[in-house]
Order: C-alpha cells, then structure tokens, then sequence
C-alpha cells in the first residue's frame, strides 16, 4: 500500500503547489489590475482617508476638504465656484468615482502616488499625517471668469490658451453643474447626481472638449491659411476668379452665399463678408489631401489629452470633391470642439507654431515641492510664418472692417473670424454662434479664443450671429488676460 | 536475561519520544499569535490591546493541556502536528478579534440585526471544546484498531449526520446545519472523520476482493457489484444528500476521500480514472439541474460582471480584490480592508483578510503549514502497520488537503466557490472542534506507528544458537 501513498503524497503536493502558484499570480501579478478596477472600494475609501490635495488656479485653491463623520469616507470634497470650475476640475464624489484633473491626478490628490513615496516614508517617521499633493493649472480665474459670466445662462463653452505656450487660460461650458452637490454619497446627493444625469441640458458635458459642433465659417480661416500654404493664392489681395454662382464640382449644386457681391472677390475681402463660394472653390483647387493635411497638422483627426482627454475633431479623411468643398467652409462632416478651434485660432496668432495645449502646469508634493513641472511643446507647424502672417493680416481685418467690429479692444491688435453654424436637417435647427480670435501685443499673442454659443433661448433665430453673441464674450475673455 | 542481549534483528532501543521538540514548538505556536494579536492592538489603537494576556493565556493553557496529555497517553506521537495545529488556530483567532473591531463590521451588524456579537471569545470557546475533544479522543482511543469494530456504525451515524440538516431551516443559502437553541452545529465536518472510518473498516476488508476479483471492462477492472455496492451506495447518498442541501464542498470532499482511500486500498489506477469520469459525470449533472451551481460557476468566471457583482454576491470579487490590496507583503495586520467583504470575512473568506493583512508572504506561509499537516499525515499512513491505520490516516489527511485546496482555490478564484472554511482559522465551532478531534486521531496513529515495537518473547532456543557462532 506504500507505493499509492505516496503518489496521494504527490497529489496532495501539486495541490498545495497550485495554491501557491495562484497566491502568487493573484498578489505579484495581478495586483495593481486588481486595485485599479473600478469596483475596488478601497480606491474611494484611500482618495477620502486623508485630507485631499487641491488643484489651484492663481495660486488659490479651488477646491478644499471637509471633514465628516463617516466611517469610510473620512473627508469630504468641497468646491469654490463650482460650476464656474466643473469643467476644470472634474467631480470627485463619494459615491459616483471621479472625472477630469481629480480622476486623472488621484494618486497625486489623495496622496496615494509613487512619486509621493518619498514624502510618504517621512511622514511615516516624522508621524506627519498623510496629506494629499496639489495640482497647479494653467489657467487664469480672471479669464475664467470673464468667460463663464459672459456664457451666463446661454448653452456654449469658450476655450483660451495662450498661443505661446500651449497654456489652457480659461475652460468654461455652460450650463454647469455643481460638483459640491453630489460629492457625498447620502440620498440627496444621489438625488442631485440623478437630476443631473436626467437633465436634458446635459451639464454635466463639458462642452470645451467633449463636444464637436459644425464649425462653420470660423473654418475658412483654416481653408485660407491652407490655400496660401499650398499656393492656391498668392496675394491676399488679387481677384480669387470666384464665379457666382459657383458651382459645386462634379455637381449642378450652387454653393450659396450669404454675402453679396463674392464675384470675383480677394481673399482679404472673401474672409472678410464670408464668402461661400470663394472658400469651396479654393478648397477645390488645394485639392482634399492637402486640405486633409493642413487640417490634422492643426489638430483635426485625433484626440489631445491637456491631459483631460478632448473628444477628436473630424474632417473626413474619404470625401468627394464636393463634399471636401463644403467641409472647407465647415459643413458636411467637419466638426470639431472649441479647444481644436482655439488651437485653429493659436496656431495662427503664433505665427504658425502650434503649442499641445495643456493644463496643468505643475504637481506639487504636499510640501510644495515640484513633483512634475510640464514644459511647452511643440505640437506641429501646420503653416509657415509667412502664411500665419498673411492670415493674421486678414483676420485682423474682419475685426476692424467686418463681422467681429464686435471684438475690437482700444489700442490692442485683434484678430477675429465670426461664424453661424447652421445644422439639422436642412439646416432647420437653431445656429450656433461662432467667434475664434486672439489678440496681439509688441511681445506676440497672449491669447487665443474660442467661443461656441450654442443655443439661446431668448435671441431671435435671425439675430443669432457669432458677431453678435460670440465676439463679446471673447472680447472680456481677451481684455481680463491682457489686464494682468 | 536482558532485552537488549536478544540476537533477533528487531532491537528494542528506545525511540526518541520527541516530546521536548513539541514543547519547544509549541512555545513559538503560542508566541507568535501573541506577538500578532499585540501587532493588531497597536496598528488600530497605538497601544496593546487589552484582552492580550486573556488570549495568550487560553491559547498557552489550551497548547499545555493538549501537550500534557500528549505527553502521556500518546508518547511517541509525531511532534509536529500538535503545534501546527496550535499555531493556525491562534492566528485564526486574532484574525477574528481583528475583525471584530472593525467600525464597518459593527455598523453592518448593528444596522442588520440591532447588536454586535464579538465572535473571538466563542473561537476561544470553541476551542477549548475542540481541545477538549482532543483530549477525550487521545484518552477514550487508546489504539485506532478499535475504531475499525465500528465500521458499520459510522455508516450509519454518518448518513444520520449527513441527514439531520434537511430538517432543519436553510441558513446562508445551505441546509448544512442543525440549530438547537443557541448552537448551530455543522454535521458535516464530523461526517467527513466517521465517513473516513467507515471507508477504512469496509476497504480493509473488501480490499483484495476489489483488488482482484474483478471483470475487465474498457480496459478497466470493474470489480463485483455486491463487494462495491455498499461503499458506493454511501458515496451516492451522500453526494445525493449534500446536493440536496446545496452543500457543494463537502461533496467534492467526500468523493475526493473516497477516490484516494479507494486507491490507496486496491492500488489500482484505474479507480483514479474511474473517479475522475464519475466526477466528470456528476460535475456535468449537477451543474445542469441546479441552478445555485451554475451560478457558482457563473461567479467563478465573471467575479465582475454586473450580473454577478451587483447581482447575485460580491463576494468573490471583493475576495480578490482583498488579496490583490495584500500585494507582496500585505497591508500590515489591521490595516487592511477585508471586512468589505462583509459578513464572511471571518468565516468563509478568513483567508482573504489574511491575504490583504498578511500579504503573498503571509499565505505562502499558511499554505505551508497546511501542507506540513498534511505531509506529517501521509507520512504517518506510510509509518502505519496496519492497514486500517493506513487507510485512516490517509483518508483524513487527503480529505483536509482537499478541504484546504477547496476553500483556498474558492476564495482565491481558482476554482468555483463551494463554502467550506479553512481548518482552523476560520470562525465556527464545528470546523475547528471536527478538525481537533481529526488531528487527536491522526496523533493517535503515529503515536501507534512510531511506538517502538514489543520485544519479541526470548526464544527457547537462543541457547543452542548462540553456540554456533564463530
């Protein structure tokens, strides 16, 4: 009876073994995927153990903790401006996880990071409770500001960045929400978080990056830095040869215009009164690739991560001649976010130079050491100084002699190009409103912006215009960065 | 004339008793959970914890008691048993004190059924009882081959064990208890040593006739229906009654004990065949008219799906997020968050708390010392003269490394769950009294397998032989 024995001492040994393999592939193995999923608690109950780092704007804290008498959940997270700030900030709630900066920076807020090791083993010795890290942004409360009262109760989002730089200045969507609301996890908070998701409005989107909207004429800016950059147009001001009505290629369709008198006009002047047709027909002659190319050396055509991820901005890679024509005056397929259009805006006023835009400047430990300080990046050189150049001069002339009178500042150089984005099915919904511009100094551009007004209730369909309900809240936006 | 004089090669020179070592052994089994429990008392409360020298004290009376008696009646019993035994026992209590403590735990019992019960001073009961009960098998026992003129009787006590639960309330979801006033027993973890006799009794008898007489069939030997017919007559009633109870572990258990006792027996592998596609057979039937099964099998595979997490037990998952929060080292005894898992992070899912407090090192560690169990068992059967010990000590030491890979493999994912509790450790009276008593018969025949052997009566002719030496 020996010899069965000892193979059941075999057998009991391979079960022991394959106890300690799976201990061992569970622990060593699959242990960071298991504290990373989203069910684990314990990510909820460490990111409210300790007191919260706090993500700062003009080296004040936009954020803050509160203590509660929670078992779990020791700390509570609290909002200054909450609304003004969603966009920004993200959520960080008990009971809902987290979003934005304060899902993408836990580690560093709730204290839990590796880079925060070091910091974390002195506490251990010198008996320091845990604290959290901060985020520093890049952005600029009084920019911030500006834009956020001037969306006021109107549904859009304005993006500034400082074209220099690649710096996010302000990130505002209306309408908002308050993270405060719903940062607990009683049954009012579940209650608010419900509203909100019901809410028909969706406040919770951030419309900067999340959303893609029609561009519209602020597009043509674009189209024409193309056509000069791929030498469809030489002189700015030399008769384009536009016919009227230009015909769509390869159809019997005529491209409208709204403008009058687009015959045969410049491109100066085609910017300027919105020429239609003067857009579709240089498209057509720079031909899809290299309008394609131009468009993703802006931006277009994949996601940026500042790091908050922005939803990609589309111009279609696979279009007819036609359609490519009415993708350059920003119908069709094109959409794109207000942060891509900023960028548009940026890319320009730089003279050619487009920073990644980002916004968080800096990561401190919780003794304000510097953990990580982001530099500027070059992102691409969609055109050439001299084109960048060529644009500014035309887009500064919208502003002084056409559409965006609405965003001039005394003695600053403004440059503008206004939109209506219709859309719907024969184009039957409300417009958006549409202004992209920046404003220049002797040391170059501190700031580019974009503005989507997408619905307001209270204007009259035909008093919507990007002239008249964007260009003055990029003009506050504007001023509040030069005033600094 | 003396012993030692006598020329026949069977020298009666006193076997080293090794009662020294499993004293020796046993201070370090008791020391080391006081060590844990004062560990526990200053990671949640920065000072030592007060009942430290209440438990220290029980668990070092308890390892006395038994070493005493040990000492005594079981005087070449193999010393490694007694502490390891000592030892997983005290760290299962200071895991339950440890989760006694915790906010969350009492907030859930206070909140579910109006008041918190601690559970660590009924472990410490229970304990007692189970050294008690070890103490009376070492005295009542004296030589193992008794238990073999009870073959038939534990049939029978077994199948009324295995019985009893059908009349009574389901709790948790399984009819495997018998609730009489305040006790709750579980039958099953006693049924799983007298179903053991019972195999031994009836397969050292029926051995040769399994072995041999038997028709070839498939290239297998198919022995006669009327020297099988009792033993698998048990084995599908039990199977039948647990199924019917919903007790999925302890079937496994038994059938597990059942395939090796019957191997080791007849020592013929296609028995281990034969029990595997029976296995195969039942796992598949099973599984295919009980849905409880399926949804264990459902929850083994997708411990995160929405269906199973939301739905029907979390349990799972948080297990393995438990033991993924343990990492290498473990969060530090008391620092841990295992009592998500709510009401089981004591009793069925022990080993996860272990998992997160302990870490990879701390599970290897008790994974090791489950395997020496083991190990000093299987070495015991091959010491073991008789047969009937052989069997014995065989079939139990098999059904507690089954025991130990179900619940373990369970919680850890590896397997479906199948809610047992890990010998010991977890709290509840009958696994850890059922498993004493297992541990004084395994002590029992190594003491028996180890005793030195009787000198032989002097021969007559001694004499005379010694004459023709050179």
């Amino acid at each position: 009876m020996n010899r069965p024995l000892r193979r059941i001492a075999v057998f009991c040994g391979v079960l022991m073994l394959a106890l300690l393999i799976r201990a061992n592939w569970l622990q060593y193995f699959q242990a960071e995927e298991l504290n990373e999923n989203d069910r684990n608690r314990r990510v909820q109950i460490a990111r409210y153990a300790s007191e919260r780092g706090d993500i700062i704007v003009d080296s004040k804290p936009i954020t803050g903790s509160e203590q509660t008498d929670d078992t779990d959940y020791v700390y509570k997270r609290t909002y200054v401006d909450g609304p003004m700030w969603a966009p920004v900030t993200g959520y960080a709630s008990q009971a809902f996880d987290a979003n934005q900066i304060e899902k993408i920076e836990d580690g560093i807020l709730s204290g839990t990071s590796d880079r925060l090791f070091f910091d974390r083993t002195t506490a251990m010795f010198t008996g320091d409770k845990k604290k959290g890290g901060n985020v520093v942004t890049t952005l600029s409360g009084a920019a911030q500001k500006a834009a956020f009262t001037g969306l006021g109760k109107k549904k859009g989002a304005v993006v500034a960045v400082e074209p220099r730089t690649g710096r996010i200045l302000a990130l505002a969507s209306t309408p908002s929400y308050d993270p405060a609301g719903f940062a607990g996890y009683s049954r009012a908070d579940e209650k608010r978080w419900q509203a909100l998701e019901r809410d028909e409005s969706k406040p919770m989107l951030n419309r900067a990056l999340r959303e893609i909207y029609p561009p519209g004429s602020p597009f043509k800016v674009l189209t024409a830095a193309a056509a000069l950059e791929h030498g469809a147009v030489d002189d700015i001001e030399e008769p384009t040869d536009t016919p009227e009505p230009y015909i769509l290629p390869n159809t019997r369709v005529p491209m409208k215009n709204l403008a009058q008198g687009c015959e045969n006009v410049s491109l100066k002047k085609a910017l300027e009164i919105s020429c239609n047709s003067v857009f579709a027909k240089l498209a057509d002659e720079v031909g899809r690739e290299k309008m394609l190319e131009t468009a993703e050396k802006f931006g277009f055509n994949r996601e940026h991560f500042t790091p908050v991820r922005a939803e990609a901005s589309v111009y279609d890679r696979e279009m007819e001649r036609s359609e490519n024509s009415l993708s350059a005056i920003g119908q069709f397929n094109t959409a794109t976010t207000p942060l891509q259009m900023a960028m548009v805006a940026a890319g320009i006023a730089n003279d050619g130079r487009l920073m990644k835009p980002y916004m968080i400047d800096r990561l401190e430990s919780p003794d304000l050491d510097v953990i990580e300080q982001h530099e500027p990046e070059e992102l691409s050189r969609p055109v050439s100084q001299k084109t960048a150049q060529l644009v500014q001069e035309m887009m500064e002339n919208v502003v002084e002699s056409g559409s965006g009178a609405n965003a001039r500042i005394p003695g600053v150089t403004v440059g503008g190009k206004t939109g209506t984005a219709q859309h719907g099915p024969q184009n039957s919904k409300r417009p958006y409103a549409w202004f992209i511009s920046y404003a220049k100094t002797d040391e170059g551009s501190p700031v580019a912006v974009a503005v989507i007004v997408e619905d307001d209730g209270r204007t009259a369909r035909d008093d919507i215009s990007g002239g008249g309900l964007a260009a003055p809240i990029a003009r506050s936006v504007m001023e509040a960065v030069l005033k600094k | 004339m003396s012993v030692v004089t006598n020329t026949t090669t069977i020298g009666a020179i006193e076997a080293p008793s090794r009662r020294n070592t499993e004293l020796m052994m046993l201070a370090f089994s008791v020391a080391i959970p006081v060590f844990a429990y004062i560990n526990v008392g200053l990671a949640l409360d920065g000072k030592l914890p007060a009942g430290v020298l209440g438990y220290g004290l029980g668990l070092g009376l308890l390892a006395a008691v038994a070493h005493l008696v040990v000492r005594k009646f079981a005087k070449y019993a193999d010393p490694l048993m007694l502490p390891l035994a000592v030892l997983l026992n005290g760290l299962g209590l200071v895991m339950i004190w440890r989760l006694d403590q915790s906010p969350r735990l009492i907030l859930r019992a206070e909140s579910a059924y109006g008041a918190f019960s601690a559970d660590a001073p009924k472990q410490m009961l229970y304990s007692a009882i189970g050294v008690a009960l070890f103490v009376a098998v070492l005295l009542i026992i004296k030589d193992h081959r008794i238990l073999q003129r009870y073959t038939y009787i534990s049939m029978a006590a077994a199948l009324v064990l295995l019985t009893l639960p059908m009349f009574f309330p389901a709790r948790y979801g399984a009819r495997i208890w018998i609730s009489l006033g305040p006790i709750n027993i579980q039958p099953g973890e006693f049924a799983k040593i007298i179903i053991a006799v019972f195999f031994s009794g009836y397969l050292m008898v029926k051995r040769d006739a399994l072995a041999l007489a038997s028709r070839r069939f498939l290239g297998l030997y198919l022995p006669r229906g009327r020297d099988l017919g009792p033993i698998l007559m048990v084995w599908a009633m039990s199977i039948l009654i647990l199924v019917f109870e919903t007790d999925l572990g302890t079937s496994l258990l038994f059938f597990g004990m059942f395939v090796v006792m019957l191997y080791v027996a007849t020592e013929r592998t296609s028995w281990i065949v034969f029990g595997l596609l029976m296995s195969a057979a039942g796992a598949v039937g099973v599984a295919s008219f009980a849905p409880h099964v399926q949804q264990r099998v459902d929850a083994w595979l997708n411990p995160f799906s929405t269906a199973v997490f939301d739905g029907q037990s979390d349990q799972i998952g948080q297990s393995l997020m438990s033991f993924g929060a343990g990492g290498t080292l473990g969060t530090g005894w008391g620092q841990g968050n295992s009592d998500l898992i709510k009401f089981a992070a004591n009793s069925d899912f022990i080993l996860s708390s272990f998992g997160e407090e302990l870490g990879l090192a701390g599970i290897m560690a008790l994974f090791m010392v489950y395997g020496l169990i083991v190990e000093r068992g299987v070495r015991t059967a091959l010491a073991a003269r008789d047969p009937f010990g052989k069997l014995l000590a065989v079939g139990l030491s098999g059904a507690f490394a089954i025991q130990v890979f179900v619940v373990a493999g369970g919680v850890m994912g590896l397997i479906p769950l199948t809610g047992m509790t890990m010998p010991f450790l977890a709290a509840g009276g009958s696994s850890v009294i059922a498993n004493w008593a297992l541990i004084a018969i395994l002590i029992r025949i190594s003491d028996t397998a180890r005793r030195p052997a009787p000198a032989p009566a002097p021969s007559p002719d001694a004499e005379m032989t010694q004459v023709v030496r050179p």
